[in-house]
């Protein structure tokens, strides 16, 4: 199997989701000429053209609504948002009308649209330049929210999202681009809701998506020498939520730790510790603990920056704290 | 600054009503049937009035009342394969494409046998099949649909259009500038008809918009435009032909500006005249009303006479009470279509 980066993964999954279907088109942002701000867009506008790879104006709210619009009837479009930090200006367009569309509508439209870029931090790019935005997204009925953390799943999960009958909020990591994995060629499709066991384990739960689950799979290799046996569970899809494998991993191990790049309230983690200790409650030896990025905007310095992020120290720490081996 | 206080709004009457207009192309059925569907639009609209008063429609009801002349023209220029999105005052629009007066009333009631099964109600009435795609309730958000339908036209190598109504408060809204821009950026297939209403709820077009003649927003775009007398259904079917011409032939965008007057308040929870304009102003636009406006012209012509147009009246009014009758009595959505419509699988997430 091909050994290609995450950015790459993307590209395939594009390139080959517009080959086989005619109506899927790429815009935003530098996607064609300048062959994408992040390079996913490499080589598609000499492969599809300009129709097919359209290169829009900075007018996030316009140019999602001109999705929108075409998938309404019945293009397939791929809206780029430069990074999500810009998309603020087009949730209107995602909220309003692409959720919205086939309930207010009695079943009569759909919006087969995705929604993709980068999202979360990267390197001090400051507070308007580093925010996880899921948490948002996944509160809305009617989107679906997909964060994919290595390249086979940035594949096989954008193929599926570009196939899906609904919008989907399809946020990559702006860290992951570079990062390197195993992908299968052609057809390989991921399904969007499913959750994935990146590691196994049997006395912590450590759920986690997008750029954590590398921070929790070092928490898990540290804490391997500690003797302690974490079960890292990537959620893959935000929305709609695998509670399934969130809840057998769960009664395995009988204590967990959330770990999201996001602010704490009203996280992803809020609503995963919301359904263990709903359906599984007998099952917990501790509180599900969080961690989580501070909560505050984010700030430039470096040290401050780094102090500020979920990182595996923080993970053990909180996964001491749930085995009651630290107070 | 001088140019500016020169520029005085136009008045519907300044805007091109002016000349003798002939109706020679038209065919004598044509013109009674823009009577009978303004006729239709307005008895539909009182007996909507009327249902919200006693409680039969809830939430926020927009009357399009004074302005039938402006649904009806530009609709009978366009084909039924062409795309239409429209504000939250929309019941006219969508009677004139075809929509079923049965069909809209009993949206309006929250019915699931309305256009959107009872989900969408007035603000959003939808009928995919007529190409009737909302009925949008956030000022100026559906304005980039349009211009995304304008792509997808262009995309397929059809030769539809894209059509969008908007209030002339949506032209300061962001939506709007960016979707014209794009439309004239790539020569898309699309007509933005900015209905002139002069009022943004109470907001008078003065008091929002540093220019008052709407349409030369479209020269920030290099774009076609036009001022149009919305009170006269002919002049809007004219100026809504020579847009669908640019767009269906040449691939060239349009902001038409249609002036027209709403009769009635903002909303049914609004006074037809509050802090914001008088009494003498509103009757003073009632002088042309679009119907009386239409009927004198057709009578003058001898297409129709004051017996013609009573039992054209009394048709639409049965039609009307007849789509009561059936709203009233049709059934509420069953209890599980709480859970439906919300993805594909028909599932909830
Ligand atoms: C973005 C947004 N802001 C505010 C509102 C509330 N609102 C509804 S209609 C309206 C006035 C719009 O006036 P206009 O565009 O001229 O249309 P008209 O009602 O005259 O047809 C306002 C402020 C809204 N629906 N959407
Ligand atoms: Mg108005």
């Amino acid at each position: 199997m091909a050994v290609i980066t995450y950015r790459d993964a993307l590209n395939q999954a594009i390139r080959e989701e517009m080959r086989l279907d005619p109506s899927v088109f790429l815009m935003g942002e530098e996607v064609g000429v300048y062959q994408g701000a992040y390079k996913v867009s490499r080589g598609l506008l000499d492969e599809f053209g300009p129709m097919r790879v359209v290169d829009t104006p900075i007018t996030e709210l316009g140019f999602a609504g001109v999705g929108v619009g075409a998938a309404m009837v019945g293009l397939r479009p791929i809206v780029e948002f430069m990074t999500w930090n810009f998309a603020l200006l087009a949730i209107d367009q995602v909220v309003n009308t692409a959720a919205k569309m086939r309930y207010m509508s009695g079943g009569q439209i759909s919006v087969p649209a995705v929604f993709r870029g980068p999202g979360g931090s990267a390197l001090q790019l400051a507070a308007q330049h580093s925010q996880a935005f899921e948490s948002w997204y996944a509160h809305i009925p009617g989107l679906k929210v997909v964060m994919p953390a290595t390249p086979a799943d940035a594949k096989g999960l954008l193929k599926s999202a570009i196939r899906d009958e609904d919008p989907v909020v399809f946020i990559e990591g702006e860290m992951l681009y570079n990062t390197k994995g195993e992908v299968p060629e052609g057809e390989y499709l991921t399904p969007i809701g499913v959750a994935d066991v990146k590691r196994a384990g049997t006395d912590v739960t450590l759920i986690c998506h997008s750029k954590t689950v590398s921070v929790a799979l070092k928490a898990a290799e540290q804490l391997a020498a500690d003797g302690i046996d974490a079960e890292v569970v990537d959620l893959r899809t935000i929305r709609p939520l695998d509670h399934e494998t969130v809840l057998a991993s769960v009664s395995k191990t009988h204590r967990a730790v959330v770990v999201e790049e996001g602010w704490s309230f009203a996280g992803v983690g809020a609503q995963v510790v919301d359904v263990i200790q709903r359906e599984i409650f007998d099952e917990l030896d501790s509180p599900v603990l969080r961690v989580t990025g501070a909560d505050v905007p984010m700030p430039y310095n470096k040290h401050l920056e780094k102090a500020s992020k979920a990182d595996p120290p923080k993970v053990i720490a909180a996964v001491k704290r749930v085995m009651y081996l630290e107070s | 600054m001088t140019a500016k206080a020169d520029r005085k709004r136009g008045s519907p009457a300044a805007a091109g009503a002016a000349a003798p207009n002939p109706t020679s192309d038209l065919n004598a059925d044509t013109q009674r049937s823009w009577l009978r569907q303004m006729l239709l639009i307005r008895r539909f609209e009182e007996k909507a009035g009327e249902a919200y008063s006693l409680g039969k429609i809830g939430g926020f009801c927009h009357l399009y009342i004074g302005q039938e002349a402006v649904a009806v023209g530009t609709l009978a220029a366009m084909r039924g394969d062409d795309y239409i999105t429209a504000s939250y005052r929309e019941h006219g629009h969508a009677l004139a494409r075809g929509m079923s007066a049965r069909a809209a009333m009993a949206e309006l009631f929250g019915k699931a046998a309305g256009c959107s099964h009872g989900k969408g109600g007035s603000m959003h009435l939808i009928d995919a099949s007529l190409g009737f795609l909302g009925g949008h309730g956030i000022v100026g958000g559906h304005i980039p649909l349009t211009t995304g339908m304008a792509f997808a036209i262009k995309y397929r190598e059809e030769d539809r259009v894209a059509v969008c109504y908007f209030g002339e408060a949506a032209v300061n809204n962001g939506a709007f500038h960016e979707a014209l821009n794009m439309a004239a950026l790539w020569k898309l297939p699309a007509i933005y008809i900015c209905e002139n209403n002069r009022y943004g709820m109470g907001t008078a077009l003065e008091r929002a918009s540093a220019i008052y003649d709407i349409s030369e927003r479209a020269l920030s775009y290099d774009m076609d435009r036009e001022v149009v007398d919305g009170q006269d259904v002919l002049v809007v079917y004219q100026a809504m032909q020579r847009a669908v011409k640019r767009a269906r032939e040449n691939k060239h965008p349009t902001l038409l500006e249609i002036r027209t007057y709403r009769f009635m308040g903002h909303s049914m929870s609004d006074p037809i005249h509050g802090h914001y304009r008088t009494r003498e102003e509103v009757e003073e636009h009632r002088k042309r009303d679009p119907i009386l406006v239409w009927s004198e012209k057709l009578k003058a012509d001898g297409i129709i006479d004051e017996r013609g147009i009573k039992s054209l009246d009394a048709d639409v009014i049965s039609e009307v009470e007849d789509a009561y009758r059936f709203a009233d009595a049709a059934a509420d959505p069953e209890p599980g279509e709480l859970w439906t419509d919300v993805y594909a699988s028909g599932g909830t997430a």
